[in-house]
C-alpha cells in the first residue's frame, strides 16, 4: 500500500525536490548550462516517472490530493508543455546578454509544481496552494527581463489581478464553508445532494468563485488583463501563461464540477453557457482588430477556453475526451505558436517579435519556420491535417452528442471569424519580403523543439487512433466522469425524445432547456 | 490499394515539385504533370475490381474508437469526375507556364494539393473522411488565389474561405448529428456511408440535417443564394486557380447533392426538391442576366457558370434516370467549356493586361487562333447541338419535364439568354474594329491544350453514350437508394 502510494506520489515529489536541488546548486556556483540542465533532468524524471504512477492506479494523498489518470495525463501535457518552454528560454536567455539567468528556471519549476498541485487537487486548501505557488511563479517569470519597461508594467499588473482574484476566490471558498462547513468537493457534492444550494450564502459563494476562476482562464468578461500580460511577458513565458496555467486551471474547474455534479442547477449551466459563447465571441472578434501576434495570440488563447467549456457543458464521457483531446492539441500547438516567436525575437530589444510586419516574407527566408508556423496556425484554425483539427472535431461531436445548439452555433460563428485572422498572418508570411531587421541566428535547441512539435502536431492530426485510444481508456477509467451520456436520438425533434436514461428525471428536466 | 496510390500519388507529387524548386524554375511543372499522367493508368487499374455499381473499394482502419474508417469507392460517377479532375489539373499546369514564373515550387504544391484534396472528395465513402478531404481541398486553393491571383486577390481569397468553411462546419455539424442519430437508433457510431444510408430518423430530423448537408454544397454549387463568393474568385484567381475552380471545385458540390444529400435523406430530399428546383431555375436565369451585364471577360464566364450549374441543380433534384445522365454530362461539359474560356481570358490577360471589354475588342485580325477558339467555347457554353453542353442541358430538360413541367419551361429559357451572352461575349472581346495589336497569337503549347479540349467537347457532343453508360451503374445505384424520389413521386 505505502509503495504504491509512493509511486503514485513520485512525479510530484520529483518535481517538488528539484527545485530545492536547483537552489542548492545555484548557491554553490552559479553556470547557466548546468542550472539549465539539471531543471530539464528534473523534468524529465517526473515525467518518466508519470509511467510508474500510472501502472501504481488511483491514489488518494491526505484529503487534499487525488492522484488518477486525469491527474497524471494532465501532469503530464504540463511537464512536457514546462520542458519545451525550458528548452526555448534557454537560448533566449543567452542572447538576453543580462545574466543572472539562473532563477528563471527556479520560478519555472514553481510555476510547473504550483499547476501539478492544481490538477491534483480534491479541496479548496489544495486548490488555493496551487493556484498562489502557480502565480507567483509567473509573476516573476513574466518581469524577469528587467530591462523592459513593457514586462515590468506586465508583471506588476498580474500580480495586482491574480491578487484581487485570488481574493474573489477566498471569499467565495469561505461562504461555501459557511454554507455547508467542508472544503473537500467530493463532500461538497454528496452534501449539495441532500440540500441544494438554496440560500443566498452559497449562490454568493459560487458567482465569486467562478468570477477567480473566470479571471486565472481570462474568459469573457474578466479577459481585460490577457493581452497586456500576454504582449509584456517574454515571449517563452506567454506559452507558459496560455498554456500550463490555463490547462492547469481548467483541469480543476472541470473536475470540481463534475464533483459537485453542477449539471443539475439550471442557474449555474446557463451562465457557464453563457461566459463560453461569449468567450468565443468576443475573443474572435477582437483578435480581428490586433496587429499584434502576442495580443492576438491571447484573444484566440481567450475563445479556444471557450471552446473547451463546450465539451465541458456536454459532460459525458465522450465530452471528457473530447476535452482531453482538445486540451493536448491546444498544449502543443500554442507552445509551438510561442516557440516560434520566440525563436524570432531578439530579447535584447524592447519587445520579442510580435509585430505583424516582423513575418512579412517569412516564407522566402526561413521556409522551414515559416512553415512550421503556417501548420500550427492551420490546427489553431481547427483545419486539417493537424491535431487542432480532430480535437475540434471531437468537441463539436460532444457539443452534438447534449444537443447544445447555442453554443455549437457561437463555436461556428467563431471559428468561421477566427480563420480571417490566422489566414491573415498566413499571407503576411507569404507576401514579398521587404526591408526588415535582421533575423537573429538559429537557436538548434530552440528549432529542434519547434520541430518536435510539429511532428506531433501531423502525425496526430493524420493518425490520431493510439491518442484517442490512450484518451478514452483514461476517461473510462476515472470514477467520477459520469458513465451515460444523455441520448442523442432525434436531436431536432423533441417531441419524440426518448427518456434520458441513468439520469435522475429532475436532471433531466434541468437540462432540457438547452434543447431545441 | 490502387485507391490509395490514386490519392497519395497526386500528394507525393505536390511535394516533390515542391522540394525541387531549386534545380530549376521548370522543375515542378514537369514533376506535376508526371504525378497527375501517371494517375491515369492508376486509375484504369483501380478499375479492375468491379462489385455491383463500385468498380473498385477500400476499406482500411484509421481512428476505429470513434468509427472511423478510410473507406474509398470508385464507381462510374467517380471515375468521370476523377478522370476529369486529372486531365483538369495537366491542363493547368500546361497553361501556368507562362503566367507563373515566381515561387513555381509552392505554385504547383498547392495546385496539386488541392487536386489531391478534391480526388479524395470524389472517393470517400466515410463521411468524416469526406470532410477532411473536403477541407483540404480548401486551404491550397486559398492560397492560389491570394498570392498568384489579380488585384483585388485578398479579398476574393478571404470570401471564398469563409463562405466555404462556414458552411463547411454546418456540414460537420450535420454530419456529427446524423451519426448520433444512427447511435442512437443502433448502438453503433460509424461514419460509414453504407451504415448511414437508410437510417431511420424523425421527419423534422431528417429535413434539419438534410438542409446542413444542402447548404455547404450549395454554398460549393455556387447556387443563387449561396454564389456572392464565386464571382470574385473566379475573376480574381489566376488562370490555373479558375479552371480547377470551375472545372473541379464547384463539381464536388454536385457530387455531395448526389452522393450524400439525396440518398441519405430520401424523404426530406423529396420534399425539398421543388424548392431546389426553383433555386436552380433561379440560379439558370439569374446568372444568364448578370452575365449579360458584365463588362470584365472572366465575371462573364463565372456568371455563366452560376447559370451552368443551375441546370445542375434542377437536374440533380428531378432524381430520374434521363435527368441525371444529364447532369453527368453536363458537369463534364461544362468544367471543359469553362475552363477554357477561362484559359482565353487568362491569354488575353497576359497580352493585353486588361479583361475589360471596353479596351478589348477587333481581336479577330490580330489574334486569329485566340478568337476563332474563343468563338467556338462560346458557341459551345451557349449549347450548340453537337457539342456537349447541348447534351448535358437537354437531358436535364428532357427530365426534369417529367416531374415539373413548369420547372423545364422557365429553365429552357436559360438557353436563350445563353445565346444573348455568349455571343455578346464574342462581339465585344473579338469582333469590332479591327485593331493592330502588339501581341504573339496562341502559342503551341496553348494550342495543343484548347485542341485537345474541343475535341472533348464535341466528342461529348457527337458521343455521349460511353460517359452515359460509365456513370449509369452508379446512378441507378444512387436512385435505388432515393427511390421515393423518382418519378410518380409529387
Amino acid at each position: 500500500m505505502a509503495s504504491s502510494m509512493i509511486s503514485s506520489a513520485l512525479p510530484f515529489l520529483i518535481l517538488a525536490a528539484t527545485p530545492v536541488i536547483v537552489m542548492l546548486l545555484i548557491a554553490h556556483r552559479r553556470d547557466h548550462r548546468r542550472t539549465a540542465s539539471v531543471t530539464a533532468a528534473g523534468l524529465v524524471a517526473s515525467l518518466a516517472a508519470i509511467l510508474l504512477a500510472r501502472s501504481a492506479g488511483t491514489a488518494t494523498l491526505t484529503p487534499l490530493f487525488l492522484i488518477d489518470g486525469y491527474t497524471l495525463f494532465f501532469l503530464f501535457l504540463i511537464l512536457a508543455s514546462t520542458l519545451a518552454v525550458l528548452l526555448l528560454s534557454y537560448s533566449y536567455l543567452e542572447r538576453m546578454h543580462d545574466g543572472p539567468y539562473d532563477e528563471y528556471y527556479l520560478l519555472l519549476l514553481l510555476t510547473a509544481l504550483g499547476a501539478a498541485a492544481l490538477l491534483a487537487s480534491l479541496h479548496f486548501a489544495a486548490f488555493f496552494l496551487g493556484l498562489e505557488t502557480l502565480s507567483l511563479g509567473l509573476i516573476g517569470l513574466i518581469a524577469y527581463p528587467r530591462q523592459r519597461e513593457r514586462a515590468l508594467e506586465a508583471g506588476l499588473k498580474y500580480l495586482i489581478l491574480t491578487g484581487v482574484s485570488s481574493a474573489f476566490l477566498l471569499f467565495g471558498m469561505a461562504l461555501i464553508y459557511l454554507d455547508y462547513g467542508t472544503m473537500s468537493f467530493p463532500a461538497l457534492g454528496r452534501l449539495w445532494d441532500a440540500s441544494p444550494a438554496s440560500d443566498i450564502y452559497a449562490y454568493a459563494g459560487f458567482a465569486l468563485l467562478l468570477t477567480g476562476i473566470g479571471f486565472k482562464l481570462s474568459l469573457v468578461p474578466f479577459h481585460m488583463w490577457a493581452p497586456d500580460i500576454y504582449e509584456g511577458a517574454p515571449a517563452p513565458v506567454t506559452s507558459l501563461v496560455a498554456v500550463v496555467s490555463k490547462i492547469a486551471i481548467f483541469a480543476l474547474l472541470f473536475r470540481f464540477f463534475v464533483l459537485l455534479d453542477g449539471y443539475r442547477s439550471p442557474s449555474l449551466l446557463w451562465v457557464l453557457s453563457l461566459i463560453a459563447i461569449l468567450s468565443m465571441l468576443a475573443g474572435n472578434l477582437l483578435a480581428l482588430l490586433q496587429d499584434n501576434l502576442k495580443r492576438i495570440f491571447a484573444y484566440a488563447s481567450i475563445s479556444h477556453v471557450g471552446y473547451v467549456l463546450v465539451a465541458l457543458l456536454a459532460g459525458s464521457a465522450t465530452a471528457f475526451a473530447a476535452a482531453l483531446t482538445y486540451l493536448a492539441a491546444y498544449a502543443v500547438t500554442m507552445t509551438g505558436v510561442f516557440g516560434i516567436i520566440t525563436l524570432l525575437s531578439q530579447p535584447g530589444t524592447l519587445h520579442d517579435a510580435d509585430r505583424l510586419e516582423t513575418y512579412r516574407g517569412l516564407m522566402w527566408e526561413r521556409p522551414w519556420l515559416a512553415g512550421a508556423f503556417t501548420v500550427m496556425l492551420l490546427s489553431l484554425a481547427g483545419l486539417p491535417p493537424t491535431m487542432g483539427f480532430i480535437a475540434e472535431v471531437y468537441v463539436i461531436a460532444a457539443g452534438v452528442g447534449a444537443y447544445l445548439a447555442l453554443p455549437l452555433a457561437a463555436l461556428i460563428i467563431g471559428s468561421a471569424i477566427g480563420l480571417y485572422y490566422y489566414l491573415r498572418i498566413i499571407v503576411v508570411m507569404l507576401s514579398p519580403a521587404t526591408g526588415r531587421a535582421a533575423l537573429p541566428a538559429r537557436a538548434r535547441l530552440g528549432a529542434a523543439t519547434v520541430s518536435v512539435l510539429l511532428v506531433l502536431l501531423v502525425w496526430l492530426g493524420v493518425y490520431p487512433a493510439p491518442m484517442i485510444a490512450g484518451i478514452q481508456q483514461t476517461v473510462a477509467s476515472l470514477s467520477f466522469v459520469p458513465t451515460s451520456t444523455r441520448n442523442a436520438s432525434d436531436i431536432f425533434a423533441p417531441q419524440h425524445k426518448p427518456p434520458v436514461k441513468a439520469l435522475a428525471a429532475s436532471k433531466a428536466r434541468d437540462r432540457n432547456m438547452f434543447n431545441f | 490499394m490502387m485507391l490509395l496510390w490514386l490519392i497519395l500519388i497526386p500528394f507525393l507529387g505536390g511535394i516533390l515539385a515542391w522540394a525541387f524548386r531549386g534545380p530549376h524554375a521548370d522543375a515542378p511543372r514537369w514533376v506535376s504533370i508526371a504525378a497527375l499522367a501517371l494517375d491515369l493508368p492508376v486509375l484504369a487499374l483501380a478499375c479492375r475490381a468491379p462489385s455491383g455499381a463500385w468498380l473498385g473499394r477500400l476499406n482500411l482502419p484509421w481512428i476505429p474508437q470513434l468509427g472511423i474508417n478510410f473507406e474509398l469507392g470508385l464507381d462510374g460517377l467517380s471515375l468521370l469526375l476523377v478522370l476529369l479532375t486529372l486531365l483538369l489539373g495537366i491542363v493547368s499546369v500546361i497553361i501556368s507556364w507562362t503566367e507563373i514564373t515566381e515561387r513555381t515550387g509552392f505554385f504547383h504544391f498547392n495546385l496539386m494539393m488541392s487536386l489531391t484534396g478534391t480526388i479524395a472528395v470524389f472517393l470517400a465513402l466515410d463521411l468524416f473522411l469526406f470532410f477532411f478531404a473536403w477541407e483540404v481541398m480548401l486551404v491550397p486553393m486559398y492560397f492560389l488565389i491570394a498570392l498568384w491571383g489579380h488585384e483585388r486577390r485578398i479579398y476574393a481569397a478571404i470570401k471564398f474561405f469563409l463562405f466555404t468553411q462556414g458552411s463547411g462546419l454546418l456540414m460537420l455539424v450535420a454530419i456529427l448529428a446524423l451519426a448520433f442519430v444512427h447511435q442512437a437508433k443502433t448502438g453503433v457510431f460509424t461514419f460509414d456511408y453504407f451504415a448511414l444510408l437508410g437510417t431511420p430518423m424523425a421527419w423534422s430530423t431528417e429535413f434539419w440535417i438534410m438542409l446542413g448537408f444542402f447548404i455547404a454544397f450549395a454554398v460549393k454549387l455556387a447556387a443563387v443564394p449561396f454564389h456572392s463568393w464565386l464571382p470574385d474568385a473566379h475573376t480574381e484567381a489566376p488562370t490555373a486557380g479558375s479552371v480547377i475552380l470551375a472545372g473541379v471545385l464547384l463539381k464536388t458540390g454536385a457530387y455531395g447533392l448526389l452522393r450524400f444529400a439525396v440518398p441519405l435523406f430520401p424523404h426530406a430530399a423529396t420534399a425539398f426538391a421543388p424548392t431546389a428546383m426553383a433555386l436552380g431555375v433561379i440560379a439558370i436565369i439569374y446568372g444568364a442576366l448578370l452575365a449579360f451585364a458584365q463588362a470584365d471577360f472572366k465575371r462573364l464566364v463565372a456568371y455563366s457558370s452560376i447559370s451552368h450549374l443551375g441546370f445542375v441543380l434542377l437536374g440533380i433534384y428531378a432524381w430520374n434516370a434521363l435527368a441525371l445522365q444529364g447532369v453527368v454530362v453536363q458537369m463534364l461539359a461544362h468544367g471543359i467549356s469553362t475552363g477554357a474560356l477561362f484559359i482565353l481570358a487568362g491569354a488575353l490577360q497576359e497580352r493585353l493586361h486588361t479583361r475589360n471589354f471596353a479596351q478589348l475588342g477587333g481581336l479577330w485580325a490580330s489574334l486569329p487562333r485566340l478568337s476563332s477558339l474563343g468563338l467556338f467555347f462560346a458557341i459551345a457554353s451557349l449549347g450548340l447541338p453537337g457539342l456537349g453542353n447541348f447534351i448535358g442541358e437537354f437531358l436535364v430538360l428532357l427530365g426534369t419535364w417529367q416531374r415539373h413541367p413548369v420547372f423545364a419551361v422557365i429553365g429552357a429559357f436559360g438557353t436563350v439568354t445563353a445565346a444573348a451572352y455568349a455571343l455578346l461575349l464574342v462581339q465585344r472581346a473579338f469582333h469590332g474594329q479591327p485593331r493592330k495589336i502588339e501581341a504573339p497569337d496562341l502559342r503551341a503549347r496553348h494550342i495543343a491544350v484548347m485542341a485537345g479540349l474541343a475535341a472533348a467537347i464535341i466528342w461529348l457532343g457527337v458521343s455521349p453514350q460511353p460517359v452515359v453508360d460509365t456513370a449509369a451503374p452508379s446512378l441507378a445505384a444512387l436512385r435505388a437508394s432515393a427511390v421515393t424520389l423518382g418519378p410518380g413521386a409529387p
